[in-house]
């Protein structure tokens, strides 16, 4: 039987939501009718709109995609313009005030606290400057991700950019690939170092070369089925497929097509094309797309450049790990990868950023997959000045390694599925760890994800220290808890990371990095990472490494986050809030 | 009178009669020793995967872990509120002990 979310899909869906979308707005949120509500709200997110969580009802989560996460010039400024105006609410942050900009792990940028009234003149803004938020989220084309320095990049093996727009232009408002049984996450790279990140994609495209007809050809490997959500992580598949340039939208339309025909609508939790592949194994699924999709004969595979692969690796083999740094491009020009901690900007931040790009580089600015952003085209002489400039200070591009390799996902301060607090919990750790802890010597990248719950939007299995949102009791009493996993990463030989250690209140947790990282150092061989470390210790020893403990650090959210209306209010308590709000943020009453 | 009972926001919560009632990340005591042989399974909700009435009793399938033992995996139907007059009324669900009900599709 088709679920709720078929249903209503079948209904409205596609291109078509924004007419409603733009209709709704104009007449307000509270016109929407009470028993279609969640049907809406399934719809809107189609046009990049999420509804809240409980407590903050009639606001939004706006996400814009920025394909391969470029900003062209102008962009930046219009995106912190917008967060100014828009997307304050009726609280503020502790840490980033009230008005800020999410980069986040699939370099699209995020924006809460929107109100429906407003989105009128947000898409006008947006549009003006050839920005959108469509099909951002909801079941089709995410934004497609990839290599953030493709086109600059000294040593990429070929220039991805083209055809990741290709595939924006060609799959962005396509009837024909608009309602697929769930979300559509694809990478393509063209660089050396791995940085699309390509195996936890649905589809992947990777760098590749191939001899047809006698010639060396340079294009794409293509893989399929990665994804780490609900506790089902896996790997994208080798399908044995090579693809050119030219042929790479035609070849993704038909996977996108064989998706669509095949995917599980019945039951959204076997409905990523990862289960499909579970269920066909990669060489029926090549026979499938070649049959009945592709009028072509398909390449088999090519040559691929994953032993070269570092990025998100642990391992030091000289490659980049990130993009954080000041690097020379293809055309003598620099860029300058900055660090944001757990990918929040605030939007004066975010402002100074859009003018520093303009001043001393082309305007553009990239985001990364690590939740940092790139300023681009800088020439030589203009680098000194730059690192001058006050926001370097505070977004680094030498940051220190914990601040460096922290990343968060959006946690229960706006999300639904989330367990626990995660961004200023991150934020507070990585200071905390920073104080407290020495890294073992030549430890300069080590990676700390943490995410909210198995949705794993921080991609918490591919990073040296997995943190992943649970609950526990401590003195009888509920509190908010992580899983610890160890050893994660991508790389030639990409591996999940091993879950340890359950359920370790989040009191404790600094403690437990911190005792880790010592037992490392007195284990470590010679200049291993930790990567290789965990690799070579059983899972039952790496578990008595962990020593959770109370140390200095105190948690002021160790409550139930999730009963709040927002965990950061004077009363947070969920009949303190003033949602739903009119358009202007006053309460809507009974009386309205 | 027609009660409408849904999973929303993949599987973040029980919805009942258009409004979110029952959430992922509650800590509930099941009286179900054959889930993992706690006497009463200190359980944590991740996922709510489905959910029914039977008369008045509104229950959920739900996926998640016991706390003192780390046992995963889906026990059976978890009552998680009543229904009175149409109207959804909440138990307290994290300081009630909840009987589990194994239905025909439980192993």
């Amino acid at each position: 039987m088709p679920t709720d979310v078929e249903r209503w899909k079948s209904e409205v869906y596609g291109n078509e939501i924004r007419e409603h979308l733009l209709e709704f707005a104009e007449q307000g949120w509270d016109t929407i009718p009470e028993d279609e509500r969640d049907a809406w709200f399934e719809r809107f997110k189609w046009w990049g709109l999420y509804h809240q969580r409980n407590g903050q009802e009639s606001y939004f989560m706006m996400r814009i995609g920025t394909p391969n996460g470029v900003l062209t010039p102008g962009q930046t400024e219009v995106v912190a313009e917008v967060a100014d105006e828009y997307a304050r609410g009726p609280a503020e942050n502790p840490i980033f005030g009230n008005g800020y900009v999410d980069w986040t792990t699939r370099q699209s940028i995020q924006l809460h606290w929107i109100k429906l009234e407003d989105i009128p003149e947000i898409f006008e803004k947006l549009e003006s400057v050839g920005l959108s938020t469509q099909q951002a989220c909801g079941d089709s084309w995410r934004n497609i991700v990839g290599c953030p320095v493709a086109g600059k990049d000294k040593h990429e093996h070929v220039d991805a950019l083209p055809v990741a727009m290709e595939l924006n232009e060609t799959f962005k408002g396509n009837d024909d690939h608009s309602n697929l049984p769930r979300k559509w996450k694809v990478s393509i790279t063209g660089c050396r170092e791995g940085c699309g990140q390509g195996d936890i994609n649905d589809l992947a495209l990777e760098p590749a070369t191939k001899e047809i007809d006698g010639e060396e050809t340079k294009g794409f490997n293509i893989r399929i089925g990665g994804g780490l959500s609900r506790n089902e992580p896996r790997l994208a598949r080798d399908i044995d497929v090579f693809v050119t340039p030219e042929q790479a939208a035609e070849v993704s339309g038909a996977i996108s097509a064989l998706f669509r025909d095949n995917g599980d609508r019945d039951n959204r939790y076997n409905a990523r094309i990862k289960f499909l592949m579970d269920e066909w194994g990669a060489e029926k699924f090549r026979n499938v797309l070649q049959e009945e999709y592709v009028d072509f004969e398909l390449e088999t595979a090519g040559d691929d450049l994953r032993s070269e692969y570092s990025y998100n690796s642990g391992y030091a083999d000289g490659g980049h790990s990130d993009h954080v740094g000041i690097h020379e491009q293809a055309d003598g020009n620099y860029y300058v990868g900055l660090d944001v901690l757990v990918g929040r900007m605030g939007v004066d931040d975010t402002k100074e950023l859009a003018r520093i790009a303009d001043e001393y580089g082309s305007g553009e600015v990239r985001i990364t997959q690590r939740q940092n952003v790139i300023i681009t085209d800088v020439p030589e002489e203009k680098l000194d000045a730059l690192q001058d400039e006050d926001l370097l200070d505070h977004y680094s591009p030498d940051p220190h390694p914990f601040m460096r390799g922290s990343i968060a996902c959006t946690g229960t301060e706006f999300c639904s599925l989330s367990i626990v607090e995660t961004k200023n919990r991150q934020v507070r750790y990585a200071r905390w760890l920073k104080e407290n802890v020495e890294l073992p010597a030549g430890v300069e990248d080590f990676h700390i994800h943490l995410s909210g719950c198995t949705a794993s939007c921080a991609q918490p299995q591919i990073a040296d220290i997995s943190l992943r949102g649970m609950k526990t009791r401590k003195d009888g009493e509920p509190v908010e808890a992580l899983d610890i996993g160890l050893g994660g990463g991508l790389g030639e030989n990409p591996n999940f990371a091993e879950w340890v250690t359950q359920r370790v209140p989040v009191d404790e947790v600094p403690g437990a990095i911190k005792n880790l990282l010592a037992n490392f150092e007195e284990r470590r061989e010679g200049d291993e990472t930790f990567r290789e470390f965990v690799a070579r210790t059983d899972e039952e020893d790496l578990a008595e490494l962990v020593e959770p403990e109370e140390t200095s650090y105190e948690d002021p959210m160790m409550h139930n986050t999730k009963r709040t209306w927002y965990p950061y209010a004077d009363d947070d308590s969920l009949d303190a809030s003033p949602a739903p709000t009119h358009g202007d943020g006053t309460p809507i009453t009974s009386d309205d | 009178m027609s009660v409408s009972l849904r999973v929303l926001d993949d599987g973040a919560w029980v919805s009942v009669n258009d409004a979110r009632e029952v959430s992922v990340s509650e800590l509930w005591r099941l009286d179900d020793p054959s889930f993992c042989g706690c006497e009463l399974p200190d359980f944590v909700v991740e996922n709510v995967l489905d959910v029914g009435a039977d008369g008045r009793t509104v229950s959920a399938k739900v996926y998640g872990q016991c706390i003192a033992c780390g046992q995963t995996g889906v026990p059976g139907w978890v009552p998680v509120g009543r229904l009175r007059e149409g109207e959804f009324v909440d138990i307290d669900r994290e300081r009630v002990v909840l009987p589990v009900r194994r239905g025909d599709d439980d192993e």
